[in-house]
Formats: C-alpha cells, sequence, structure tokens
C-alpha cells in the first residue's frame, strides 16, 4: 500500500460519502453543501491525476459559480425541510434498486473488458496549463469561441426566461 | 513521493465514477424536488468528468481533457438557463415539487 493509493481511497470515500449526503439530506440547502464538498475532492481527484488546469477550474467554476447560484436559489425560492416534497416509500425503494441495477449491469460490462495485468503507463504532463492551452488554443480555436457565443445567449435567455412578466 | 500514476490501477477510477453516476441516477429517482433533480444531474456530469480526465492522462493524450473543459462550458450554461426556468415557474406555480407540473405529462 504506497501513499498516493491511501490517498485515493480517502478521497473516493469522501466524494462517494457527500454523493449520498447530497441524494439523501431532508433540507435542500445541506443537499447543496454537500455537493460543493463533493465537488471540492473530484478537484482532488484532478490533482492526483496530474490535471493540474482542469482543478483549478473545476474549483473556480463548479464550486464558485455554479454552487452559489443553486445556493441563491434554493434561498430565493425559500425551499426547507417542511415545504420539500417526498416520494412515497415504494417508488423510493424502487429507485434505489433500479439504481442498483443500473450499477451491475454497468460493472459487469465493464468487467469483461479489463486488462488483466496492470502496465504502469509512464508519467504524463498532458494536463499541465500549458499543454492544454496549446491544444485548446491551436487546434479547438474554432469550439474555444463558439463557447462563448453559448455563453452570450445561455445569459440572455437566463435573464429573459427569469425576467417578471407584464400582462398588459 | 511516486507518481500517482504508476501506483493506482486505473480500474479503481472506472469504478468511481460508475458509482457516482449510479448515484447520479438514483437521485433523479429518488427525490421530487427539480432543484435536486438538477444538482444530481450535476453530479452524472461530473462523474463522466472524472473518467474522461483519468482516461487522457493514462493516455497520456490532452485532448480528453479538453473535452472536459467543454463540458464544464456547456454545464455551467445549462445550470444558469435551467435554474431560470426553475425560478420562473416558481413564481407562476409557487412550488418546486415535478408531481405538481405535469402538465406536458400527456
Amino acid at each position: 500500500m504506497v501513499i498516493s493509493q491511501i490517498i485515493f481511497y480517502i478521497l473516493a470515500s469522501f466524494t462517494i460519502t457527500c454523493a449520498l449526503f447530497v441524494v439523501f439530506s431532508r433540507n435542500p440547502i445541506y443537499s447543496v453543501l454537500w455537493l460543493i464538498l463533493c465537488f471540492f475532492s473530484i478537484a482532488g481527484h484532478f490533482v492526483m491525476l496530474n490535471a493540474q488546469f482542469l482543478a483549478v477550474v473545476h474549483v473556480i467554476v463548479y464550486s464558485g459559480a455554479i454552487m452559489v447560484l443553486f445556493l441563491f436559489t434554493v434561498m430565493l425560492l425559500n425551499l426547507n425541510r417542511e415545504t420539500e416534497p417526498h416520494k412515497p416509500n415504494l417508488l423510493k425503494f424502487a429507485a434505489v434498486v433500479s439504481g442498483g441495477a443500473l450499477f451491475l449491469i454497468i460493472i459487469a460490462a465493464v468487467r469483461s473488458t479489463m486488462p488483466a495485468p496492470y502496465v504502469a503507463p509512464p508519467l504524463s504532463e498532458v494536463g499541465y496549463v500549458k499543454n492544454i492551452g496549446i491544444k485548446l488554443y491551436r487546434d479547438y480555436t474554432l469550439p474555444f469561441e463558439v463557447a462563448s457565443i453559448l455563453f452570450l445567449s445561455a445569459m440572455i435567455g437566463s435573464v429573459v426566461l427569469a425576467k417578471k412578466e407584464r400582462f398588459n | 513521493m511516486e507518481n500517482n500514476i504508476q501506483s493506482v490501477p486505473q480500474n479503481w477510477y472506472l469504478l468511481l465514477s460508475t458509482f457516482m453516476f449510479c448515484i447520479g441516477v438514483i437521485g433523479v429517482l429518488f427525490r421530487r424536488n427539480a432543484i435536486i433533480i438538477l444538482m444530481c444531474i450535476e453530479l452524472m456530469l461530473n462523474a463522466v468528468n472524472l473518467l474522461l480526465v483519468s482516461y487522457s492522462s493514462y493516455a497520456g493524450n490532452a485532448e480528453g481533457q479538453v473535452f472536459v473543459f467543454f463540458i464544464m462550458v456547456v454545464a455551467a450554461a445549462e445550470v444558469a438557463v435551467g435554474l431560470a426556468l426553475l425560478v420562473s415557474i416558481y413564481r407562476n406555480v409557487a412550488s418546486t415539487d415535478i408531481d405538481i407540473l405535469n402538465r406536458m405529462k400527456w
């Protein structure tokens, strides 16, 4: 057992615990807070995979922007434990069973494709900012610019949708 | 400290992201609040992102990480539009319960 395997186990158990709490906690605010912790641990996985650029972007975009948006919306709509709707127990049980069955099927499908002996690949440095930047601005310039148009349309769309309607 | 890639097999990341994806699916089926369902969709997207990054750095190919970058872009736009829709629905129906929002079901 080497140290990076121990770090992987700690991070993975933390990620899975947070994800389970997101689904099963009764208060929507707590769900949002657990999801923030889950995203931080995924950023830790990215650091472990030598993808520093994506780790930083993940913390900024997900934990910083998206989750603040979720938190604002939950607080704006005043959702709390009392107003939270719940499904009947039978449907909850069916949901857990079908999710577990999906997990089993995917694992069974993946198992047959796994290579038996593990061969360690060479050290990769593709996740550094320099290499990602070269790739992004040399080969993927057009999608990068199209992404900005997507953001502009999303911005306009969300402003239009969330604006108060006037009937006159 | 030795490199992570040398000592952690990639199957572990495969298992982890499969499990996270299934937790997201369970969450979508389990909850009735539309905001929580949106959050579970984010969870599924992140499971896929983790798998793409692990494949990319195990194979030494940067394209997977560029792809993850674009997935993040699309996820951010999706969340902005989805939450705006939810706010405007809440203003009309005063609820985010998906069992009430069934007018387009049949």
